[in-house]
């Protein structure tokens, strides 16, 4: 069992999310970084359901032993005063308290336990899904019961997502109805991600004019998925989140490519986001392949050990290491 | 661009959306509900999801399936608006009309160039179906409604309309399954809940289901909900083959 010692806001359980409902109008949701999930199951081996922080603090404290992975934006990790690597596994013993608190690096951290925490199944998932009325907000009390687990500690190779960049798109079936000239200046714009976010869509600034489509167009509502840059009314961009409607009439200039989506999440307020469009070939070869794990040497708390160990020898989250 | 209907695009990396209409139109819809229900019944290889909107058909599969070719043989294969309709539910949801319960029901009526109780009994008589489910989990568009009902949204819009409030707009009803602004206007409420994750059908309407809405009191609205333990607003179906 896992107390919640201290909670800051939106600090919520999440999974892979509950797919195949988009007929009913409800969206998958899940972890806002699909890929920090990806790192904790290559850390874990079964990561389960997690916790996912954005950008708050939170303090939790065992009653039992556990292997716990740090993944996504990075924070200031500790346990029983001990500082703890990020991007990595760790074994917590039982009675330590764990303290993460921000460090202004990317949005979405993730905890989690080997076996993951045991809390309730809605419709296949446990993630919560606030915006549909699934699941609260984790608070100071909350219990979370898992299985105990021990093992060594690892640490994964991890290529930096955490501060804006380049978002890779494709065409979505209304990116023909804006003219030429305007999707040439989205290319060619940086965009800022704006202090508004959450995960159902992150909104954009940027310097100049909005972006619109010819004519004034009454568009039937279609498919939203994930990743969609949406137009508004007022030309203003909003990238959408795992929690975003299941159908809109506001158009979409394009929609991130699986690959980037972490990174676009994972952008914090302010950082420079740019697109470029792709093919479909492209986008799913950029798909990154599965995780790369390696030991943690014990005691190693420093950034310096932490590259000399990763470069002496990467292995495959397939294979074995204890 | 090409502008015969249907049409397959792309969405996204692992989806394909199949579009019937680039308009609301009652064939299209018909044929959207009909060609899902034909890929649920006979799964393509590699399909992993199939769901229909207002004038579409989204298909996802999995990562490196290609079903395409599948696709646009059964899209092919006959004309799916003429397509008896599958298998569905015919609701009766209660609705208490006017008053506190539907605040713009008189200027709903008056655009509409009918009397308040012309509207109520139009409206509550109006057998309408499901054409999709969006917005929020389980909320109902429902259409299509005679052209005297082609609203334009308001400019202004209303600041909030409770769950469960029946709002109307170019020919189209809403079922508000969350409390929202809107540019719709509010002809009345139900007590239905649109999604309700504790119930054994979560979500309990489907696209191509039919509906009406009986026009209850207002007392007899709160009570019918009250003795509902699904929360469904005292709501019933029946099954159509």
């Amino acid at each position: 069992m896992t107390t919640v010692v201290a909670c800051g806001p939106l600090v919520t359980i999440q999974d892979a999310g509950r797919p195949g409902h988009l007929a009913r109008g409800l969206a998958r949701g899940g972890a806002a970084d699909r890929r920090a999930l990806d790192e904790a199951a290559a850390l874990l081996g079964d990561c389960g359901a997690g916790i996912e922080i954005p950008g708050a603090p939170l303090t939790l404290r065992l009653s039992a032993p556990a292997m716990v992975a740090l993944t996504g934006a990075p924070m200031r990790a500790e346990a029983g005063g001990r500082a703890l690597d990020w991007h990595a596994a760790h074994p917590i013993p039982a009675e330590a308290d764990v303290t993460l608190r921000p460090t202004g690096q990317g949005v979405y951290s993730y905890l989690h336990m080997r076996g993951g925490f045991d809390t309730e199944v809605v419709m296949g998932s446990r993630a919560a899904h606030l915006i549909a009325g699934i699941g609260q907000p984790l608070a100071s009390g909350d219990r979370l019961a898992h299985a105990p687990s021990d093992g060594d500690a690892r640490v994964i190779a991890v290529a930096d997502r955490f501060d804006g960049g380049v978002l890779r798109v494709l065409p979505t079936p209304q990116t023909a109805l804006f003219p030429e000239a305007e999707i040439a200046r989205f290319e060619a714009t940086t965009f800022r991600r704006d202090t508004r976010g959450n995960r159902q869509g992150v909104r954009l600034t940027l310097d100049g004019d909005g972006f619109a489509t010819e004519g004034q167009l009454d568009l039937l509502s279609d498919f939203i998925l994930p990743g969609d840059v949406q137009m508004t009314g007022d030309g203003v961009p909003y990238i959408l989140g795992p929690e975003c409607q299941t159908t809109g009439g506001y158009p979409r200039i394009g929609t991130v490519i699986e690959a980037d989506l972490p990174r676009a999440m994972q952008a914090p307020p302010g950082a420079a986001l740019r697109f470029r469009f792709v093919t479909l070939d492209e986008a799913r070869a950029a798909r990154p392949r599965l995780p790369e794990v390696a030991p943690l040497v014990r005691h190693a708390g420093t950034a310096e050990l932490l590259r000399a160990n990763l470069i002496g020898g990467v292995i495959s989250a397939k294979g074995e290491t204890e | 661009m090409d502008d015969t209907f249907p049409q397959i695009e792309p969405l996204g990396e692992a989806a394909l959306l199949v579009r019937f209409a680039p308009r609301l139109d009652d064939a299209a819809n018909r044929a959207c509900v009909a060609f899902r229900a034909a890929l649920e019944a006979e799964p393509v290889a590699g399909v992993e999801e199939t769901a229909s909107s207002l004038g579409s058909v989204l298909v996802r599969f999995a990562p490196g399936a290609e079903v395409g070719e599948a696709l646009r043989d059964r899209l092919g294969a006959r004309d799916w608006s003429a397509v008896p309709p599958p298998p569905r539910r015919w609701w009766r949801i209660p609705c208490s009309y006017g008053g506190e319960d539907g605040p713009q029901l008189e200027e709903a009526a008056r655009m509409a160039g009918m009397d308040v109780a012309d509207a109520v009994a139009a409206l509550s008589s109006v057998r309408v179906r499901i054409l999709a489910l969006g917005f929020a989990p389980g909320m109902p568009y429902l259409g299509i409604l005679p052209d005297v009902w082609n609203l334009p949204r308001q400019t202004g819009l209303t600041p909030k309309v409770p769950e469960g409030a029946l709002v109307v707009a170019v020919r189209q009803l809403v079922l508000f399954g969350t409390s929202a602004p809107t540019g719709w206007r509010q002809v009345g409420l139900t007590a239905f809940g649109c999604f309700r994750p504790g119930r054994d059908r979560p979500i309990a309407l489907s696209p191509g289901d039919e509906v009406t809405f009986p026009a209850v009191s207002p007392a007899a609205l709160r009570e019918g909900a009250e003795a509902d333990d699904q929360g469904h607003g005292g709501a019933t179906w029946e099954r159509l083959e």
